[in-house]
């Protein structure tokens, strides 16, 4: 059992909230910018400090060191940003799903600079995936690419999620889109969080 | 021994005249220096003045419980100091506290080291040595914990999302700050690194140059001066890497988590 659980969740002054996605089962999540959600999603990570417990299975966050939760709970924020000069030196892990989101594996090689903001969000995906994550939070990880490469992200995270048993918890703007990729729904407005298969 | 030739008031203004006449040549160019050119001559001279009467007090008087009340204002002073060139400041005690905690495990074990080891006069605490040395390495170390500190905080500041994509990536604390944390060591290191490489070729340090216009044997100010390079890039290199260590701890919490609300911009 793979589940992801975040029980009595609080930051800041939102919450508390309850959240259950099941292992291979995909979460949207939705609601006005500025209603939290990249918190939620910080505080699941344990980037922000935060009330309440989140469990990955059975593994309660609190109860293994915060690196190695992290590597568990795969977080990709809005905006990925790279450090190194190419890009192959920040895949630590493997480099599967490359042709599906449309690379060659030549792009290891590429530099950083040469990458368009569409690419960069596209390899920041796969460098989580490198590192195997059992669940995924994914922050609007299409919001700068085309249809084609949207899609493309699509199928890989569906693969992923089937493949791994992992609950994906995905942030999106585009109602479509939630309904499209997630087989429920949460929505958070003014503090609520709300839940609606 | 020769002594120095004594200087007198007059002496020392005109002196002060060169100063002035800086001060009157920045006037038409609007730079806005000459006020501050001013009151720092002003505090240079009575500074000086008072330590002066600080010390012929403390050579008189020899008790080391004095001395170690000197060294400790030396202490503060230096830890404020570095509290105050910092942009991004720790909040609360902490940032006088990494200082001097950094600044007394450092610049005073050296000195000590130095004085009963190196020196060994007697008493080990002789201020006519004990003063000026530690006084020479608390200067250096405050400054190479500042640049450390300040390169640290302020990287970790800009460095935000790198840092907390590398937490997200399941990188410990340690390592998401890594390179930073090197940085920072390197760019508290490099004065005194600097300060080595061109002494003696560029600058006659001012130790040295003090020591032979006081009659000393150059041979024997240039030893002096070298024991005084070798404890400065020891007390500065060990200072800044404790600091920025304790820094960059504190820049986290027990669950790894980069805090950035534990700094506070400089007022300034």
């Amino acid at each position: 059992m793979n589940s992801l659980s975040a029980r009595n969740l609080t930051f800041l002054d939102l919450g508390p909230f309850n959240i259950e996605i099941a292992g291979g089962e995909c979460a949207a999540l939705t609601g006005p910018s500025g209603a939290g959600k990249t918190l939620l999603l910080r505080s699941i990570a344990d980037l922000d400090s935060h009330g309440g417990e989140v469990l990955l299975g059975e593994t309660a966050c609190s109860s293994i060191p915060a690196h190695h939760w992290r590597s568990m709970v795969g977080f990709l924020s809005a905006e990925s940003p790279w450090w190194r000069e190419t890009v192959g030196e920040h895949f630590k892990g493997g480099n599967a799903g490359l042709e599906e989101l449309g690379f060659k594996p030549s792009v290891m090689e590429w530099t950083i600079e040469r990458l368009s903001s569409g690419e960069r969000q596209r390899l920041g995906l796969l460098r989580l995936l490198g590192g195997e994550p059992r669940a995924l939070l994914l922050d609007e990880p299409t919001a700068n690419l085309d249809a084609e490469n949207t899609a493309r992200v699509e199928r890989l995270v569906a693969r992923y999620r089937e493949e791994n048993d992992a609950p994906v918890l995905w942030v999106c703007h585009d109602l479509t889109q939630a309904a499209r990729v997630a087989g429920k729904t949460y929505s958070l407005d003014d503090g609520e969080l709300r839940s609606d298969r | 021994m020769n002594q120095a030739v004594p200087l007198s008031p007059f002496d020392l203004s005109l002196a002060a005249s060169l100063v002035l006449l800086l001060a009157l040549f920045t006037l038409p160019l609007k730079l806005g220096l000459w006020n501050r050119l001013l009151t720092a001559a002003v505090r240079t001279t009575v500074q000086l003045l008072l330590v002066g009467l600080v010390l012929k007090w403390l050579f008189e008087s020899a008790s080391p419980w004095w001395l170690l009340l000197v060294s400790m204002v030396m202490l503060a002073a230096a830890a404020r100091e570095v509290v105050a060139r910092q942009t991004k400041r720790f909040k609360g005690a902490w940032g006088f506290a990494m200082g001097s905690g950094a600044m007394l495990l450092s610049s005073f074990i050296v000195t000590i080291f130095a004085l009963t080891v190196v020196i060994s006069e007697r008493p080990w605490y002789e201020p006519r040595y004990s003063i000026p040395l530690l006084g020479m390495l608390l200067g250096n170390t405050m400054n190479g914990i500042s640049i450390g500190m300040d390169r640290l905080t302020l990287s970790a500041w800009r460095g935000r999302g790198i840092i907390e994509t590398r937490l997200a990536l399941g990188e410990k604390s340690g390592n998401a700050i890594g390179e930073i944390r090197k940085e920072s060591i390197r760019s508290g290191m490099i004065p005194i690194l600097n300060a080595m490489a061109a002494a003696g070729l560029v600058s006659l340090p001012g130790m040295m140059t003090g020591q032979i216009l006081g009659g000393s044997p150059p041979l024997q100010a240039v030893r002096y001066q070298i024991l005084i390079m070798f404890l400065i890039a020891a007390g500065s290199g060990f200072g800044t890497l404790f600091a920025v260590w304790l820094g960059s701890k504190r820049l986290f919490d027990g669950r790894e988590r980069l805090r950035l609300d534990r700094l506070r911009n400089s007022t300034r």
